[in-house]
């Protein structure tokens, strides 16, 4: 029910006749059988950097366009109904968050980099099997002009390949963002391991195990005050792009759905006849549109800093995690057999939806942040 | 300044002058103006309240002036909206003539027909009812069988309506007559006017089981109504009453009264209470409230879209269906809610005093909420049909 402002609305037709025609659902299958480590293509990576879509939401003095969160997420939908799988979120929208908040030459110097789809840049936060940002146990200590690193990071999504990562840990107590290569924090040592995570969504993830790692005193990005206010800032926006893609993708089970209960027959008539199927999809359809409105407004709120961004952008990272299983589950029965099987797409949108369901932060951990919010 | 600025200026200043105290305190049901020849206003600023904001059009601020309206634009509704909101105005008037038979009006009224009813509804002298449902036409409205005789310059109409709300205490009815009776269902009814002091109407309130009786039973003994009171022509009364249809959706999903009430988080903090972690001394409840309030918040963001949308000149049409579903839905949801939050305290039926406990009775009444106006089965039907296309 959203209108789009004319710049967006733009950019949303020429991302949907792109993702459609070179980074659709045939592609991502291809990714996957090809089995590869990195599980995105370069070449598409920097095609989409020359789409303008990595600077989105960077400032135009650092090569991006500044279009905002709400631009970010139009372009996440439609990678959502196509299953594009790139460094989009990791890089674009997370780090680059991150680098806003810090500023200065981390901003000017990566910031460019990153526009131009020249480097990845993954945020290393998780340390168990449920997102808990603000209870990180990776410790730094300080160690003569630099520090020592410890800990066990999963969950990394684009970690595998990736030129930089931003590691959270405590140093003295306080959130400290460390950035390091990955390549020369674990080359010849033994005190670094980035080992790829296989995820059922055959996306590129990765576990970094750190032990006493040497960092020099730039690695220091961000610490106290300034490093919650990064992370909190980044976690906040990239929930809501990911809910903009999984709500993607949940449209396109949804759309794939009806069009197979308006052309498969069974008694003898075509199974779209039947009340008990036309409720269930015209029930999605009522989900999906309330869902839509609530990732659009938190996205808005964010452009805006409006105060209730945080509350907004939780809201729409739980309903869209309870909207993804209901399209997903829906699809797959109401296809019946067919639904089951690997050569139709919707088992993929299934795989993927249940890891974004987890990914920063599944339903309860922030219905629960909701809850807290209103003194219960 | 720019234009939308001094209106915003303008509408503040407006406001602060003439919004009465009284009428910017939370309304409860019995302190809704409904306007109407017989209605008692139960203080002056509700008079004056109502009189003030009908007098600059802004009890239908949408409408074109010459039809009693504001003639504002969607950026000038909007800003009306926000600066009420901000002083917590009462609505000045709630009528079913502002939110069902205007728009149909509107839309299908003849010019004359558009000068002589709608400056009446919106100064709130007339109070409208809606003849629609009868005990053989529910779900399947378009059955309707009272019949409307040809009769020279009249019609003779016979028959009952069934959940004719507030009947009882309206002036005029709008209301689903077959007057063609040899046409095939959907092409044989007209929608026609009528008063309800006329020769023949006589109404039986319904006792609901929340105990109040907001729904008539409508009788018609041959009353005559004049062939001009008819809108559109003879046998496209059908149109009409979709098109109304839409809109009385679109009030039901989006009604203030639907999502006023108590706050869940509050009556259930305050009946249950904490436990050492400063949560909710229920987890199960808790867990169900958090779930509430994110399909709260989620319908809220709906609302809001909608509402740009309708500004930018959109009819909602068959999407009205899809709000009145979600909202009625979840109001059922809230209210089943606000009873366990309250626990053995919401149980309450009457009390020592004078105070008529409303927990009980709005849980009650919203279980109506997803039957009047269309049932939640048969929106689900609509939106399959007119937005899903999917087959017959």
């Amino acid at each position: 029910m959203e209108i789009l402002i004319e710049d967006h609305q733009m950019l949303l037709d020429s991302a949907t006749g792109y993702l459609a025609k070179k980074q659709n659902v045939a592609a991502f299958r291809a990714l996957r059988d090809a089995d590869e480590p990195l599980g995105y293509d370069v070449a598409a990576y920097k095609q989409m950097a020359d789409l303008g879509w990595m600077g989105l939401v960077l400032p135009e003095e650092h090569g991006g366009s500044d279009f905002g969160y709400r631009a970010a997420g139009l372009i996440a939908e439609q990678m959502g109904r196509n299953l594009t799988a790139m460094p989009f979120v990791s890089t674009a929208i997370l780090s680059v968050t991150i680098l806003r908040e810090v500023g200065g030459e981390m901003l000017s110097e990566w910031g460019m980099k990153i526009a131009m789809g020249e480097c990845v840049v993954a945020l290393a936060i998780d340390e168990g099997v449920k997102h808990r940002p603000e209870q990180i146990k990776t410790q730094a200590v300080r160690d003569g002009d630099g520090y020592l690193l410890s800990g066990d990071k999963t969950f990394i999504a684009d970690g595998m390949g990736a030129d930089r990562l931003i590691v959270s840990a405590m140093l003295e107590g306080e959130l400290a963002l460390f950035w390091l290569d990955p390549l020369e924090a674990c080359f010849g040592t033994s005190c670094c391991d980035l080992a790829p995570q296989r995820l059922l969504d055959h996306r590129n993830y990765a576990n970094f195990h750190i032990k006493n790692c040497r960092l020099n005193e730039n690695a220091l990005i961000a610490k106290g005050e300034l490093a919650e206010r990064a992370l909190t800032k980044a976690l906040c926006v990239a929930r809501v792009v990911v809910a903009a893609e999984q709500l993607g993708m949940a449209k396109e089970c949804a759309a794939r759905t009806v069009e197979y209960l308006n052309t498969r027959k069974q008694f003898g008539v075509l199974i779209g006849v039947f009340q008990t199927l036309q409720h269930r999809m015209a029930h999605l359809y009522c989900e999906l549109e309330q869902t839509s409105s609530l990732v659009a407004q938190a996205l808005n709120a964010i452009d805006e800093n409006a105060e209730t961004a945080e509350k907004l952008s939780r809201a729409a990272k739980a309903k869209v995690a309870k909207l993804g299983r209901l399209a997903t589950e829906e699809a797959v029965q109401m296809h019946g057999g067919i639904g089951m099987t690997d050569e139709l797409d919707l088992g993929l949108f299934m795989k993927r939806d249940r890891v974004l369901a987890e990914f920063l932060g599944d339903a309860n951990c922030h219905i629960d942040w909701l809850l807290r919010e209103q003194n219960i | 300044m720019s234009e939308v600025e001094i209106f915003r200026s303008e509408v503040k200043t407006w406001l602060a002058d003439h919004c009465p105290p009284e009428m910017r305190m939370p309304i409860t049901d019995d302190e809704i103006c409904w306007g109407g020849r017989d209605f008692v206003f139960i203080n002056n600023a509700q008079h004056s309240w109502l009189n003030d904001m009908a007098a600059k059009g802004w009890t239908v601020p949408a409408w074109p002036k010459a039809y009693g309206g504001g003639g504002l634009n969607g950026d000038e509704q909007k800003i009306l909206a926000e600066e009420l909101g901000h002083i917590n105005a009462r609505s000045p008037l709630q009528s079913f003539g502002i939110s069902m038979l205007g728009p149909a009006l509107l839309k299908y009224g003849s010019e004359q027909q558009k000068l002589l009813y709608l400056p009446q509804i919106a100064r709130g002298e007339i109070r409208w009812c809606q003849g629609y449902s009868e005990p053989d036409a529910g779900s399947d409205l378009a059955s309707v069988k009272t019949k409307g005789v040809d009769d020279g310059d009249d019609f003779i109409v016979s028959g009952q309506k069934v959940w004719t709300s507030y009947a009882d205490q309206a002036d005029w009815i709008f209301c689903l007559v077959r007057t063609e009776p040899d046409a095939p269902k959907h092409r044989g009814i007209s929608f026609l006017l009528f008063d309800m002091k006329s020769k023949g109407v006589s109404t039986k309130p319904i006792k609901l089981i929340s105990g109040s009786s907001p729904f008539c039973e409508t009788f018609f003994d041959e009353v005559r109504v004049p062939k001009t009171n008819i809108i559109g022509g003879r046998g496209e009364g059908w149109t009409i009453a979709k098109y109304l249809l839409t809109h009385e959706r679109e009030m039901i999903g989006s009604s203030d009264l639907l999502f006023g009430g108590d706050d869940v988080c509050g009556t259930a903090r305050d009946a249950v209470g904490l436990n050492d972690d400063g949560q909710l001394d229920d987890a199960i409840l808790r867990a169900e409230i958090g779930n509430f309030i994110v399909d709260e918040m989620a319908f809220d963001a709906h609302m809001d879209m909608t509402k740009g949308y309708m500004r930018a000149g959109n009819q909602l049409g068959a999407r009205s269906a899809e709000l009145k579903y979600l909202g009625t839905e979840l109001n059922k949801t809230r209210q089943s809610l606000l009873m366990a939050s309250g626990g053995a305290n919401a149980l309450t039926w009457e009390d020592a005093g004078n105070i008529v406990p409303q927990a009980p009775r709005a849980w009650l009444r919203s279980k109506g909420n997803s039957i009047e106006g269309g049932t939640s089965e048969i929106m689900l039907s609509i939106l399959s049909k007119a937005i899903l296309k999917m087959p017959s």
